[in-house]
């Protein structure tokens, strides 16, 4: 049994069909790197995993679990899928700090003084530990963006989505965030939407390439950096390393 | 004449009493009633904020004497005798919450979508996302609305005048139908006394405003 699997996912925004079947698997602790061209359904493949976005047809499973079968507690399952937004999504009116100890309040029924203990902990490991009492207003970008990787590793999830989470980011900012999730590879299983082929070639497990809706060719990032067997795997890697440079 | 006008303080205070009670209630139950409904409104499905658009349309298109003569003298007609006060507090309540749920589905549109979505990610119920998470938010963004609609329901608790409630403007025409000379005069202080409190109320909702400002909320600046 996978830890996670999607068969055959197909999402449809009227007549423009996004998504044209997509099929993976990912197991306990590994990470994968989605990449394509902007507007291939690469967000819209994460939000169809946690619901967000249900699909028009597929199965999505997760530890054993239809996630998209309706009689499904979806509630309980996200408390196991982290999601990390490109545009951060923290909440405006609490500071990092309730932030991230909300979840386990309100929603694992953690009582407040543990919540806030596990939070801090949590913002300590993101680098944030002087940031705790301020707002959402209060943070550069990078910040943010770290108290929302904390809020989704607060809830001990088995996987964590990203959704693009540098490309809101000034270029100084996004190593930050990249040393965070590069040092939680391998504690948690992480799969990853980015445009950061150095973090893709260095710690992913796996690189996937969508195009069109559907994925085009998956590999260990040698083989597809250096032998990509199909030649559109090839154009784009190409074209991408010279806007991104090599690492 | 001042003379007299000063001896009909106490009595003049006495109806403030009343006035006062009757927009502290009436905003209660406008408050209350107006989130539920902009909660149902945003949230709800069809039967429910077609029900709610409905209610909202009603109360704001009927003059407040008359709904306070169809809940005061019309309910009675069904057998169903209100006191004056438990009337006036259900008109101004009533239509208060109609208008009330404007500034409240006003602000929860007005918080970004991400919101919701987040709170979702972690697994948190719409209930309790709407609980902890938009309304909190919601909330804060209203108090310059809701501070307009205070001022209107203390103003508006002068009509309650027509179906009896011995509130401020009841107890200033017990003084000048006694004293026919105080009529101006009387007017002129009861014009003063509505015009002071609601010069402080809006001051005290400024501070209010100012407050919830200041702990680093700012809507808008995350999009």
């Amino acid at each position: 049994m996978h830890m996670l699997e999607v068969k055959d996912v197909h999402k449809s925004y009227g007549n423009l069909e996004v998504l044209k079947g997509i099929s993976f698997t990912m197991e306990k602790g590994e990470t994968k790197v989605i990449i394509g061209t902007s507007g291939t359904g690469k967000s819209t493949l994460l939000y169809c995993i946690n619901q967000l976005n249900p699909p028009d047809k597929g199965e999505v499973w997760l530890d054993g679990e239809e996630i998209t079968n309706p009689e499904t507690d979806i509630n309980k399952i996200r408390q196991k899928i982290g999601f990390v937004f490109q545009e951060f999504n923290l909440f405006n009116h609490l500071t990092a700090l309730r932030n991230v100890s909300i979840g386990l309040e309100k929603v694992k029924g953690m009582d407040k003084e543990k919540a806030q203990e596990r939070a801090m902990a949590e913002l300590t490991r993101v680098g944030l530990k002087e940031q705790v009492q301020q707002y959402p207003a209060q943070l550069s970008g990078g910040q943010k963006q770290r108290v929302g990787i904390a809020r989704a590793l607060a809830m001990d999830p088995m996987i964590i989505l990203f959704d693009e989470p540098t490309s809101a980011l000034d270029p100084e900012l996004i190593g930050d965030v990249l040393d965070v999730m590069k040092a939680l590879a391998g504690s948690v299983a992480m799969l990853v939407v980015t445009h950061e082929m150095g973090f893709a070639r260095n710690v992913a497990d796996e690189i996937i390439f969508m195009e069109g809706g559907i994925i085009v060719e998956s590999g260990p990032p040698k083989q597809m950096f250096q032998y990509p067997k199909k030649p559109r795997t090839k154009e784009f890697l190409g074209k991408i390393s010279t806007l991104y440079g090599k690492e | 004449m001042l003379e007299a006008l000063v001896d009909s303080l106490p009595q003049l205070l006495e109806g403030l009493k009343f006035t006062i009670g009757l927009t502290i209630l009436s905003l209660i139950l406008g408050s209350l009633l107006g989130i539920l409904l902009a909660v149902g409104r945003s949230y709800g499905k069809p039967p429910l904020s077609s029900f709610i658009l409905i209610y909202e349309k009603v109360f704001r298109g009927i003059p407040l004497l008359v709904i306070f003569f169809l809940i005061f003298f019309g309910l009675s007609q069904l057998g169903l005798g209100l006191d004056p006060i438990t009337a006036a507090v259900l008109g101004l309540g009533l239509r208060s919450a109609a208008y009330q749920a404007q500034i409240y589905r006003g602000a929860i549109n007005s918080i970004p979508k991400g919101q919701m979505t987040a709170a979702s990610s972690l697994g948190m119920s719409k209930l309790k996302s709407i609980r902890y998470i938009i309304l909190p938010q919601a909330l804060r963004l209203s108090i310059p609305g809701w501070s307009n609609e205070l001022t209107i329901v203390l103003k508006d608790t002068s009509i309650a005048f027509s179906i009896g409630v011995i509130e401020l403007m009841r107890q200033g025409r017990y003084v000048y139908v006694r004293n026919p000379d105080l009529i101006l005069p009387v007017l002129l202080l009861i014009a003063l006394i509505y015009f002071i409190l609601v010069i402080s109320a809006s001051k005290g909702l400024n501070y209010l405003e100012k407050k919830y400002k200041m702990s680093g909320f700012e809507v808008g600046v995350e999009r």
